[in-house]
């Protein structure tokens, strides 16, 4: 198992918990992972980006033209990082249309902002981008379960925070 | 079950390279937060919570302080470390200058972490250059678990050659996450016992003339010390050329080798300790090879110390770039053009675009400008370092330089202009943390000078851009809070007045009334005090988002000039709109809107 996936969106949106959610269901899996994550000023509602490598690999930097996937929770970020992707890449994102330059690229699109709203939870948008992913057969290196008992896992003893977070993912993969 | 029995633990490199200290019997550890060191000290807090060690484990007030406190531990013969990122050695480099000449009993860590890139840094300094200066060995580890296992390595090399070591991650290390295995935390069952010795711990200059002699002698067997040692990756391989690299640099290498298919036919070492380094090491690459590329962060450290010019090929040579970060796309190109193959074609990058970053939806920080700029719309703007460093976005920032110069900024301005009889407003912002850093040295300057400015210190009572780590100002269980109003009063400031930002109209009349006692009488201090929205330790309002009415003329005062995030300008209706995911609330944008447009939801 080799896989390389990249995450943008802004600061705040909540990059950082999925990139370690991922990470925590490789680990489950017995794959090895590596990740890159942004801090410090850049967090502050600008566009931030976080790498993830599963499987065997020594550097924690995805290049250009190299990731399978890109998460997007914003849909403003998703043309600033599509050169991430390889040929025969995937991406989801956070939109309600898809942007000219992802034309022709194989994708997904989710409008997170308004299901969350309707969830009333604003904080969720990380959460249902993970699950319209994942939705897509075969686009990442876990299945949906995988991911739910990652979640259970990391929030053991919060059981409202739990229940959020399940609604959240589950809106994901039923959108 | 004992922490070292779990599974495998995803652990982000600062929390490896803080266990690998644990682990080896670190007791005193000193750090003052910066990105992208500000989650070691944090980490050693929960392993040693895990853990139950018996510690001394804080947050000092700056990094020169921190170096102090873990080097007089290590005078007793503790295992100690101090952390900070490159920037902070700066302010450290005193402390470390003279510890590298009087030696260390306990081993003696000096985490220095580097920000190529520069991500969230003023510099793209090399703190191993300060190590150089300093005349000490340093460590590059590549990963989150190499850092780990250096932090064992520097504690044996600092014990077994008496001298302060310094470890040196970058934010790919300490912002790289790995899954690792913990091991158990060991009992050196160590206590302090500080050996009197004048000679070597008061050591007057000509003493230190001696002491310099033997620690050059230590950097000569150092050079030779077998654990720090480079390390071949492919001695099978007998190539003309060879490949050096150390840090996050060497894990590229080792990628690239492998989609490059070089792997059996260039050389590829890894420098594990690029200061000094290893003489026979040095010998045996210039014999054995006649082209030797080194690709390393962010200085030729290691290629400056290859004497054999010709076979070297590197920053100075300008085969690789001397500024910015050396990324995977980057060393691949390089490597792939040394070897002379073809490298993977680089794909068409968007236009930049996106986001720049901004002060959060709520902050109070963002208040505070808004009201110095209007309190004084023409004034000079010194600031200092920090989340509110963004107020630049607002016009309300016109200079930085580092921790604390935000008031002796102030003071210069002050008096630069009094020779040609000119009185310029000038408004100086400095956060609360940093003001207890660096600020209170030019704060009795400025008093003890006569110069006349406003100092706001902005309080949000955290650390907040490095992730909201305590200032004295929470005080610890044994110790007791520092106020900053007494600190100032103390000073001798005749005008110390706070006042809550999100306050606008208040704030404002405050700044004003501030500007004129400085013209008339010196220096005026007003404490900004509203709590950071980041830090959800402390209590904060909850307060319901406004709407804006039909009335909103779209003249974008509160989109440009206050330049909330959570504010958007609608293009097809030519009005401004609340964007309800992010808004915290705050209230502050019915002040500032001119026509009285936004309003509480109650009145809406």
């Amino acid at each position: 198992m080799k896989q390389q996936l990249v995450l943008s969106g802004l600061g705040g949106q909540g990059i950082l918990f999925v990139t370690r959610l991922l990470a925590e269901t490789a680990i489950a899996k017995g794959y090895p992972v590596l990740t890159s994550e942004t801090h410090g000023m850049a967090q502050r509602g600008g566009v931030v980006i976080s790498h993830l490598k599963v499987g065997d690999f020594a550097s924690p930097l995805v290049r250009p033209g190299q990731a399978d996937a890109l998460l997007s929770l914003k849909g403003e970020t998703l043309p600033l990082h599509l050169h991430f992707l390889k040929d025969g890449g995937f991406f989801s994102t956070n939109a309600k249309s898809v942007p000219a330059v992802a034309e022709g690229i194989n994708g997904v699109l989710v409008d997170a902002d308004s299901l969350a709203l309707q969830l009333k939870d604003p904080q969720a948008v990380n959460l249902i981008v993970l699950g319209r992913t994942v939705a897509q057969p075969g686009k990442l290196f876990c299945t949906a379960e995988d991911i739910e008992d990652a979640l259970r896992e990391r929030m053991k003893g919060k059981e409202a925070a739990l229940a959020r977070a399940l609604a959240a993912f589950r809106a994901g993969l039923e959108a | 079950m004992a922490l070292s029995e779990q599974k495998r633990m995803l652990l982000q490199g600062n929390e490896a390279l803080a266990r690998g200290l644990v682990e080896n019997g670190c007791v005193v550890a000193a750090s003052y937060p910066g990105t992208p060191a500000s989650e070691i000290l944090s980490a050693i807090q929960k392993w040693q919570a895990a853990e139950k060690v018996p510690m001394h484990v804080e947050w000092a007030v700056n990094e020169k302080v921190a170096l102090e406190i873990a080097y007089t531990a290590s005078q007793t013969g503790l295992r100690a470390m101090t952390a900070m990122k490159q920037v902070g050695l700066n302010v450290a480099s005193d402390p470390l200058m003279s510890a590298a000449y009087l030696g260390v009993v306990g081993g003696f860590v000096v985490v220095s972490a580097d920000d190529p890139g520069p991500h969230s840094s003023q510099t793209e300094q090399d703190s191993r250059l300060m190590a150089m200066l300093a005349k000490i060995p340093v460590l590059d580890p590549a990963s989150p678990a190499h850092a780990r296992e250096l932090a064992a390595v520097a504690f044996e090399l600092s014990e077994a050659f008496r001298v302060p070591v310094m470890l040196r991650p970058t934010t790919r290390v300490c912002h790289a996450c790995q899954d690792l295995e913990l091991k158990p935390v060991q009992d050196l069952a160590r206590v302090a016992d500080f050996q009197k010795d004048p000679a070597r711990w008061t050591a007057t200059p000509k003493f230190r003339y001696q002491l310099h002699l033997q620690l050059n002698q230590k950097l000569a067997d150092i050079a030779a010390y077998p654990p720090t040692a480079p390390i071949c990756h492919n001695p099978h391989v007998t190539s003309r050329k060879a490949v050096v690299a150390s840090g996050p640099v060497a894990s590229y290498v080792k990628e690239t080798l492998d989609d490059l298919g070089l792997w059996d036919s260039l050389s590829f070492y890894q420098v594990v300790q690029p200061y000094p380094l290893h003489t026979e090491f040095s010998a045996q690459v210039l014999e054995k090879h006649d082209e030797i590329l080194v690709l390393e962060e962010t200085t030729g450290v290691i290629e400056m110390q290859f004497r054999e010019r010709n076979k070297v090929r590197g920053k100075l040579s300008g085969a690789v770039p001397e500024a910015g970060e050396l990324l995977p796309e980057t060393v691949e190109r390089i490597v792939a053009g040394f070897a002379g193959v073809p490298a993977s074609p680089v794909p068409q990058v968007a236009q930049q675009g996106g986001r720049r970053p901004t002060l959060c939806p709520g902050c109070p920080h963002r208040a505070s400008f808004y009201a110095i700029k209007k309190a004084a719309p023409k004034g000079i703007y010194p600031s200092d370092i920090g989340c509110y460093t963004l107020g630049v976005n607002l016009g309300a920032v016109d200079t930085f330089i580092c921790m604390g110069a935000a008031v002796s900024q102030a003071a210069g301005f002050y008096h630069s202009y009094r020779i040609g009889n000119q009185y310029p407003d000038i408004v100086a912002t400095i956060g609360d943390s940093t003001f207890f850093h660096a600020g209170i040295p030019p704060l009795i300057d400025a008093l003890a000078q006569g110069a006349r400015f406003v100092l706001v210190i902005l309080d949000n009572t955290t650390t907040a851009m490095t992730g909201n780590q305590p200032t004295p100002a929470q005080g610890t269980p044994s110790g007791q809070p520092v106020e900053i109003e007494q600190i100032v009063k103390g000073c001798g400031v005749r005008f110390c007045k706070t006042g809550d930002p999100l306050d606008l109209p208040g704030f404002t009349a405050l700044v004003k009334e501030a500007v004129a006692f400085s013209h008339s009488e010196g220096v005026a201090v007003l404490i900004a005090k509203s709590p950071c929205l980041v830090d959800r330790s402390q209590p904060r309002k909850k307060r319901p988002q406004p709407v804006v009415a039909e009335k909103c003329t779209g003249c974008q005062v509160c989109t440009k000039r206050f330049e909330c995030p959570a504010l958007v300008f609608d293009e097809s209706t030519g009005k401004v709109a609340v964007d309800s995911m992010i808004c915290s609330g705050c209230g502050v944008c019915l002040d500032v809107c001119p026509v009285g447009a936004i309003v509480s939801r109650e009145e809406g």
